[in-house]
């Protein structure tokens, strides 16, 4: 029997960042509450950033600090392995931090009252989720990612739902609501078959006792890893279950739509690389479990891929179709996952990480854009953007950057993040999900192109200039800045990443 | 005086400079713009007119070279024991040879031309010159480039300048044209891409023991992969059992698969047939003077990738794939002559005109010999040269007349003698008329072809016959004959629209005249390639 380890003083430390964010949260909220009505909420948001930012910071000066202990990459494990304070998660808070305030900072001055009355909250609880997303990045115990996993998902079904007045927005709440539930469900059963097996929760000690059961508890191994992909395909909306996506994305406040196609999403495949890197790398008497795996993986993302961009272009609603493109990317985002339990592949995560950072700042930026436009036309279908050359060509330059890069086209982060996962491909001989990944990209510049003729071969109904708030044009271009950095400049960034990372190290819970 | 100054990468950002002045330039200033775009496409001109004047067959492009590594990708930390290093190289690698120099004149020359003729653009001249010039940075980085990355990056740069390009300032069915072309371009480049991974993730592969274990790189180097496919020791051609399930083994099916991707990539540029759709639709939709790119450059640009990267690269499978080639080249020949005789638009006479033409390339590519070799590069800029300047007269006659139906037209000598002049004069050349630049490309593929592949190449010339059949109709049919009464009083040519007439014509006749001027360099270019070959067949 295990001892139940405690928190020590000496913890609070490497859970700084954690501690921050809650403090801001609880703290923002009862500002919130006791503020007089008559005070703009904005207050909270800009307050919201600083939280966000400083919880950043902290997971900065930790990742230094295990830089500057020497050589070998070093982590810090808490309450006895369950929360981890390593560089995989250090990389990825650092990202749902800093893509958390860019939503927020692109929503300041663009979401109305009218539209989310309840302003003061929706700008603190993108902490809570911002926490969730930390913590399942960061945990090396089922129960602690479960945690984490529901923190994220309870206060992203409130954030959906905040345009209160909109019937959309509460339908999209209620059918994300019951798709998440029934997606944790299933991730929640196939933990339980894992538990099953293995009789501990703890994911490294998973590791150690599957290896020598794989041949006795096969099936029951399948059950629990196909249950734990259904439900991560649905959280990631990966086709075939990706129905609720549209949906959902279309009724949510803008600004949150974002949030969960970049946040959640990130969040939600951490928790699948931390799960499945750990307990399939020591599988290793038997081929077998890592071919079947991988084509559990790769499926699904060959399909995301396929019915994202077939369902893409089509589609006359612009958030709808962004969603449908997040469908895609979700594909695109799991390939180096697939390849990487084959154990052909060994940069996979440097691979993932680069593309959902050039997909995180094209998300952001391009819904950062269609928040503004929309805003200004009344509507958020395609030809809300018919003529934007005309109104506003500055913007419209911008939203060209980020769409070129979603359709992967150079010089972008996002030709640079495709790219290096298509080398991923074909260093594995994974010719089909290489050519399927070329052929939908080509069919997505059908996409990404018509909002581009939209805004400079239509002229728009109305003249008049776009009035483009200070934060959202900030976050605007600071995405585009970054799309073309990654573009330009992808070494300093894969460096970094493998500077810091260490697969030995990092993703392994001892 | 230039020996110390990168002259390839002051050919390359030229352009972009200029494009990026032209987005400075205040908006009204339509004039100011045209000035830009013309200084920054003369700068190129002159500087390849330069290297063309200094080009040393005995030392190649060496002296030019500009080589050093812009991207040195980790791709982990974590590997065995002895391994210290796991890098990707992708390379800022810039040269020539006798091949690319030819064609890098041409680009230069069409750019030039067009940039004068763009006068009669008449809506947003600042986006249209700031999108000209970003196509001509990628236009001169597709022929200079020698990274296979940097290639299919710029590569894929000429695509968004020409989306917009096409679909802002062309004709009536702009749009559906700019799809098109993107769509057929895009999964050709798709193809490309897929084809030099494989080659990278090969052929691509070194292993170096340093001090402090092996140091693994992949590179995307052409160089690198040149010396790997040919040196049978690489990795590449190690047998797998060697290798272990690193992947590393190029087998002669993986090296099939990369030659037809290739193919199939170079063929929609080029365009081979059945792919030619929406070459048809960019010649009659798109503006004249970025028809006179596209037929006159971007076309080329599919010859270029076909002889660099899947000739030299795979000469084996070139040599396998030969026969096909040249039976496409046929067809290729014949289907465009054909329909070439029945359009009633005179765009699409040229454009069909321009199926038959590349067809002729093809021929030659496939005659594996130095003669039909260098009959590829010179058909491709000849047929530049005269593509263009046959748009270039198009872009002027429409500005006129309104109307390039061949029946509404006619007569045309009466009121526009000078055009009409340069008309026939480029007829002419493409017809293939001896003393004209066109008969020297022509006869040196048939030439090359004819040695292992009589019956095709008699077959071939059929479409040389028949080219005077739809030349001699179309012209013609413009320029003499009644000329209806609403096209008496219309003016000819002006002196802006004349310069680059004559300019044109004038190279045409130049390299109809001395073909040495550029065959020699062409000779130097293709040694390497015919060596293989040669060794092959020997061995």
């Amino acid at each position: 029997m295990e001892q139940i380890a405690t928190l020590t003083w000496s913890d609070a430390w490497y859970l700084a960042p954690e501690i921050t964010l809650s403090a801001f949260a609880v703290v923002l909220a009862l500002l919130d509450l006791f503020a007089p009505k008559s005070w703009n909420r904005n207050f909270v948001g800009w307050l919201a950033i600083v939280g966000l930012a400083a919880a950043a910071g902290f997971v900065a000066w930790l990742m230094l600090d295990f830089q500057h202990a020497g050589d070998n990459p070093q982590v810090h494990e808490l309450l006895g392995g369950s929360y981890r304070v390593d560089d995989f998660g250090n990389l990825l808070k650092l990202l749902f931090l800093g893509s958390s305030a860019f939503i927020v900072l692109a929503s300041l001055g663009s979401v109305r009252t009218a539209d989310v009355p309840i302003k003061g909250e929706f700008y603190y609880l993108m902490l809570p989720a911002a926490l969730g997303a930390m913590v399942m990045a960061s945990s090396g115990d089922l129960i602690t990612l479960f945690v984490g996993l529901e923190l994220l998902s309870i206060t992203t079904y409130i954030l959906v739902g905040s345009r209160k007045r909109s019937g959309v927005s509460s339908e999209a709440a209620f059918k994300y609501l019951v798709t998440g539930g029934v997606a944790s469900a299933f991730i929640l059963y196939g933990m339980s078959f894992l538990y099953g097996i293995a009789g501990t929760t703890n994911v490294g000690l998973i590791r150690e006792h599957l290896g020598p059961m794989v041949t006795d508890y096969r099936a029951l191994m399948y059950v629990s890893f196909f249950l734990m992909i259904a439900g991560f395909a649905m959280k990631v909306a990966l086709a075939p279950f990706h129905a609720w996506a549209a949906d959902v994305y279309q009724g949510a406040p803008t600004p949150v739509t974002s949030f969960l196609a970049v946040v959640s999403k990130g969040a939600a495949f951490a928790m699948l690389y931390r799960i499945f890197m750990n307990i399939v790398i020591f599988i290793q008497d038997d081929p077998r479990v890592h071919d079947d795996l991988y084509l559990a993986l790769a499926v699904p993302a060959a399909a995301a891929m396929i019915v994202g961009t077939a369902g893409a272009l089509r589609q006359q609603n612009l958030k709808r179709l962004l969603a449908l493109s997040g469908v895609a990317n979700a594909g695109i985002l799991m390939i180096p996952l697939a390849l990487q339990v084959t154990l052909l592949h060994a940069s996979a995560f440097s691979e993932f990480f680069y593309y959902l950072l050039a997909y995180a700042f094209m998300n952001i930026g391009a819904f950062a854009v269609l928040t503004v436009v929309s805003r200004h036309s009344g509507n958020e279908s395609l030809s809300a953007f018919a003529g934007l050359y005309h109104r506003a060509p500055w913007t419209a330059a911008a939203m060209t950057v980020l769409l070129c890069s979603l359709a992967g086209l150079p010089v972008t982060g996002g030709f640079f993040g495709k790219l290096f996962i298509l080398f991923g491909t074909v260093q594995t001989r994974a010719y089909w999900l290489a050519a399927i990944l070329l052929v939908t990209t080509v069919v997505s510049y059908a996409v990404y192109f018509g909002i581009i003729r939209q805004m400079y071969l239509r002229s728009g109904d109305e003249d008049g200039g776009l009035r483009i708030p200070g934060p959202a044009a900030a976050a605007i271009w600071i995405s585009v800045a970054a799309t073309l950095a990654l573009g330009f400049f992808p070494k300093p960034v894969l460096g970094w990443i493998d500077s810091f990372f260490a697969v030995r190290v990092d993703f392994w819970v001892s | 005086m230039l020996e110390n100054i990168p002259v390839l990468s002051c050919i390359l950002l030229a352009p972009l400079v200029g494009a990026l002045l032209v987005l400075l330039l205040p908006k009204q200033q339509g004039s100011w713009h045209r000035v830009t775009a013309l200084v920054f496409s003369v700068i190129p001109l002159v500087l390849t007119l330069w290297l063309f004047a200094s080009y040393q067959t005995a030392t190649g492009g060496a002296p030019y070279t500009e080589h050093f590594t812009w991207l040195s990708i980790p791709l982990s930390r974590d590997l065995g024991q002895d391994i210290s290093s796991m890098l990707v190289n992708f390379d800022y690698h810039l040269s020539i040879d006798g091949i690319s120099l030819p064609l890098l004149l041409l680009t230069s020359v069409v750019s030039v031309m067009a940039a004068i003729a763009s006068v009669h653009v008449r809506k947003r001249w600042k986006m249209y010159y700031a999108l000209f010039l970003l196509l001509e940075t990628g236009m001169y980085g597709v022929f200079l480039a020698r990274d296979l990355v940097l290639f299919f990056i710029f590569f894929e740069l000429t695509l968004i300048p020409m989306f917009f390009l096409i679909g802002v300032w062309g004709y009536f069915a702009r749009e559906k044209a700019a799809n098109r072309f993107l769509v057929y371009n895009g999964l050709g480049s798709a193809a490309m891409l897929l084809a030099f991974l494989i080659l990278i993730a090969t052929a691509g592969f070194t292993a170096v023991q340093g001090t402090d274990g092996v140091q693994i790189a992949y590179s995307g180097s052409y160089d690198v992969l040149l010396n790997n496919i040919a040196d049978p020791n690489a990795y590449a051609n190690m047998d797998p059992s060697q290798t272990g399930d690193a992947g590393l083994h190029l087998s002669e099916g993986l090296k099939n698969w990369a030659f037809v991707l290739l193919l199939i990539a170079f063929g929609i540029k080029i365009p081979i047939f059945p792919f030619h759709t929406w070459m048809l639709r960019v010649h009659t939709e798109a503006p004249p003077p970025v028809v006179m790119i596209h037929s006159g450059v971007l076309l080329k640009m599919g010859v270029y990738g076909l002889i660099r990267f899947a000739a030299f690269l795979l000469p084996a499978q070139l040599e396998d794939w030969s026969t096909t080639l040249a039976v496409l080249g046929v067809i290729n020949i014949l289907y465009g002559a054909v329909l070439a005789c029945v359009q009633k638009e005179f765009k699409l006479v040229l454009a069909y005109s321009s199926v038959s033409h590349m067809g002729i390339v093809l021929l030659g590519i496939a005659s594996l010999n130095e003669i039909g070799l260098q009959g590829a590069i010179y058909q491709s800029v000849s047929h530049g040269l005269i593509s263009a300047l046959l748009f270039l007269i198009v872009g002027t006659l429409y500005e006129r007349t309104g109307t390039t139906q061949i029946d509404e037209l006619g007569g045309l000598a009466k009121s526009m003698p000078f055009l009409s002049g340069i008309l026939l004069t480029a007829g002419m050349a493409s017809l293939g008329l001896p003393g004209l630049s066109g008969f020297v490309g022509e006869f040196l593929s048939f030439l090359g072809l004819f040695g292992s592949m009589k019956w095709l190449t008699a077959i071939g010339v059929l479409g040389v016959l028949l080219a005077a059949v739809y030349v001699l109709r179309s012209v013609l049919g413009i320029t003499f004959g009644p000329i209806p009464d609403r096209w008496t009083d219309i003016k000819d040519a002006r002196f802006v629209e004349a310069v680059p007439m004559i300019a044109l014509t004038a190279l045409i006749v130049l390299l109809g005249v001395f073909p040495s001027v550029m065959t020699d360099m062409m000779q130097q270019g293709f040694n390497g390639l015919l060596e293989q070959i040669q060794q092959r067949a020997g061995g």
